[in-house]
């Protein structure tokens, strides 16, 4: 048994803790976010109040925890759309222009280029200034742009498996284009999809985190780790924990994300695996 | 890095004291659209141009007094209704043009005009006739007598403006102020400079730059690097003991004419019951608001009008914070589960942090709040003008705004005849005895009715160094005069 990178291993410990803290704030928190205690404000960090008070008095713990939660769910879901609108489309577009049809291909990637020729935060940002601010909202802009990433990857993948040997003798032995894709496409590009999906995971934690920065994603009274920052800001010379911990919460969770992606494409990826053999033997 | 600062704080310092400072920097939170407060209705106008490049007939001071203007002095005819104005003798505006009564009727008679577009028509609609007696006489003659009038003649969209500049002064604003205009660099910083020929003797600084700072972070860090002297109305109170405890600086903590109100959509249900308002009223904690959202910095009020005022009555105890009395209210109004309702908040940090408050609060009496975060244009669309809100929080920055209430199409929709028939009165009235009684009875009516939630005078936190002299301490209107700022140890 080959040992796991050390990447994969500090990736998911960082990443499990975030994931712990957010599944105990469904059940439990120190105190409760949504309870306003003004003679409580601005406490320093102590035993009572780990991470301190705000300047409504609540506890910047049980709202990091809370915020946590928040944005896990936002990523989830944003990259849940990316992949589960992205993958198909890629995979038909990858297959129909194996099979001779390139018309849907050529539209489908040049909307994709037109998708990424905007940058996607301002565009989120349009997204939700027009149609409101909200979770909601917030989810369906992030989502929108893991549609192409998905999409482009997939397609880009699938493409280099439909000129292999055991395609053809699938095709030969007469199997759809759907069922091709879907038995022998999609389980061997299924490592890198994880790999991208962490990737693009943590990508849409800092989206949500900028959203709700700048007021147009998780509403009050909901805590945002974003908010938190945004709040935090004028308060910074006299309470910097307020600024801190919120900003620690985000780089931790997103530097955990990233790490945890590189190793699991270390552990996945075999043309990695083997060349990182071959390195030891020269 | 403090040590950085305060090294530096020392040798700005240092040289201030050895060439007497005579140029200040002023931090101004919104930039002006414009510059003609005749076209305007935007509060950050007035605050760059009133009293300073543009002068009305009258003038009102930092205590909300009118003093002489233009006018010098003036005489009230028996019944009210004609004021006879003697004007200053070699009043030149910027462009070097002679000032006489001739624009005093210019500019009255263009503010009135059916295509005027300013913001406050309504100060000129009682005019009949505007005669010229001579360059320096004018006779202003009302249809009837109004103890308001004198006032608003004071308020930045009575200014005299020249016939020659008026179209232009949106954007190269000539008066005949103290200050003249010199630059605006857009988004950057509005520079007015000393006339040296101001009728009223010279100021004594020499020039005046608003620096537009809208972050509050930046407000703070240009105030500790010396970029800016002063800044009439600082953004963000959290900050203000900082400034307190540092002896370089001068914190005034005054009042604006700014009535913070939770204002409720009187003709939606369930707010056009009057249980349901009253059950609000009491709900509303304004001491946890202003400990919770001001930082403590601000006056709590009962009624809509300024707790300076002589005439302010105060109505604070009317539905004292009392959540059983706030449940059976709602009770009695068929509401005992509670509804829920949005809150649309405008941008400014008041609203934000008030209304999170506020949602708290009514919530514990089972009013489930939804906050809705919006810009301005968003709100003024939403709320101001289609009416389409359940609750919002704004500060009416306007002085003696009382007579909204009369409205019926106001946002808040109060359609009360009573009400209605007090203002009128007040519109009438030419008896200062009896005005000052109608407005006691106007601010009593509304605050019984809990027209809508009454919550705090919004403050003026002044922040400037400590040799700064002359600055405004309140803001009756919003205006930062500045003919008697000057820097203590200057020259």
């Amino acid at each position: 048994m080959k040992s796991l990178p050390l990447s994969l291993l500090v990736g998911s410990g960082l990443t499990l803790i975030f994931i712990i803290m957010a599944g105990l704030s469904f059940v439990w928190t120190p105190y409760d976010v949504t309870a306003l205690n003004i003679d409580q404000k601005f406490l320093d960090p102590s035993l009572l109040h780990l991470l301190g008070t705000d300047h409504f008095g609540r506890d910047v713990l049980s709202m990091i925890m809370v915020g946590t939660r928040n944005a896990i769910a936002v990523s989830i879901i944003a990259v849940g759309i990316g992949m589960i609108i992205g993958v198909p489309l890629g995979l038909w577009v990858a297959g129909s222009r194996m099979n001779g049809g390139s018309f849907f291909d050529e539209i489908l990637m040049r909307g994709n280029d037109l998708i990424f020729a905007f940058p996607s935060l301002l565009m989120a940002i349009m997204i939700t200034a027009v149609f409101g601010p909200g979770v909601i909202n917030a989810i369906i802009a992030i989502g929108i742009f893991n549609i192409p990433v998905f999409a482009r990857m997939t397609r880009g993948a699938a493409m280099g498996l439909w000129s292999r040997e055991y395609i053809m003798a699938a095709r030969v032995c007469g199997k759809g284009m759907w069922r091709i894709s879907y038995e022998h496409i999609l389980p061997n590009i299924l490592n890198l999809l994880i790999v991208q999906a962490t990737i693009q995971f943590s990508i849409a934690i800092i989206a949500e985190a900028s959203l709700s920065y700048v007021g147009l994603g998780t509403q009050p009274p909901m805590p945002s780790l974003g908010r938190m920052l945004n709040e935090a800001q004028t308060m910074i010379f006299f309470a910097p924990w307020l600024a801190y911990f919120p900003g620690g919460a985000i780089v931790t969770m997103v530097l955990g994300l990233n790490l945890m992606g590189d190793g699991i494409r270390d552990v996945l990826d075999p043309k990695l695996r083997q060349r990182k053999g071959q390195d030891v033997v020269a | 890095m403090k040590c950085l600062l305060q090294i530096m704080m020392i040798w700005l310092s240092g040289i201030c004291a050895s060439f007497g400072q005579n140029t200040i920097n002023l931090g101004l939170q919104l930039e002006p659209p414009n510059l003609d407060p005749t076209s305007g209705a935007a509060a950050a106008i007035d605050e760059v141009v009133y009293g300073n490049i543009f002068e009305g007939l009258v003038r009102i001071n930092q205590k909300g007094e009118v003093v002489p203007g233009l006018a010098l002095f003036w005489e009230l005819s028996t019944d009210g209704r004609s004021y006879v104005f003697h004007l200053a003798d070699g009043v030149k505006f910027h462009d070097g043009e002679l000032f006489d009564a001739e624009d005093v009727r210019y500019s009255f008679n263009r503010a009135r005009a059916a295509g005027s577009t300013n913001a406050k028509k309504y100060i000129f609609e009682p005019i009949v006739n505007i005669d010229v007696f001579d360059p320096l006489t004018v006779m202003i003659t009302l249809n009837h007598a109004r103890t308001d009038f004198l006032f608003n003649l004071g308020l930045g969209d009575a200014v005299i403006v020249n016939e020659s500049s008026a179209a232009n002064n949106a954007f190269n604003p000539i008066g005949t102020g103290p200050f003249k205009f010199d630059k605006w660099v857009r988004g950057n910083s509005i520079n007015i400079v000393r006339n040296d020929n101001y009728w009223g003797g010279a100021p004594s600084l020499v020039s005046a730059t608003f620096k537009i700072i809208t972050d509050p972070l930046s407000a703070y860090t240009a105030m500790m690097a010396g970029d800016i002297d002063a800044f009439p109305n600082y953004p963000a109170p959290e900050n203000l003991f900082l400034f307190n405890n540092d002896a370089n600086f001068e914190v005034v903590i005054g009042l604006t004419a700014g009535e913070t109100i939770l204002a409720t959509n009187n003709k939606k249900a369930p707010f056009d019951d009057i249980l349901v308002r009253k059950a609000m009223a009491h709900a509303i904690n304004r001491t946890e608001l202003i400990n919770g959202a001001m930082f403590g910095n601000a006056v709590p009020i009962g009624t809509h009008f300024a707790p300076d005022h002589p005439d302010y009555v105060d109505m604070t105890e009317l539905y004292p914070h009392n959540l059983s009395k706030a449940r059976e209210y709602l009770k009695d109004a068929g509401y005992q589960d509670g509804f829920t309702v949005s809150l649309k908040l405008p941008p400014p940090i008041y609203a934000r942090r008030t209304g999170e408050l506020i949602a708290y609060q009514l919530e514990k009496i089972g009013i489930h709040v939804e906050i809705e975060n919006m810009e301005w244009a968003q709100w003024i669309d939403q709320v101001l003008r289609n009416r389409n809100f359940d609750l919002t929080i704004v500060s009416h920055v306007e002085p003696m705004d009382i007579n909204i209430y009369a409205n019926a199409n106001y946002y808040f929709g109060y359609d009360n005849q009573e009400f209605q028939k007090i203002i009128a009165d007040i519109d009438e009235s030419s008896d200062p005895r009896l005005t000052s009684e109608l407005y006691k009875k106007a601010q009593i009516k509304i605050a019984e009715d809990a027209v809508n939630g009454y919550l705090f005078q919004l403050g003026k936190y002044g922040v400037w160094k400590n040799n700064v002299r002359g600055m405004w301490d309140n803001y009756p209107i919003r205006s930062n005069d500045l003919r008697n700022v000057y820097f203590e140890g200057g020259n």
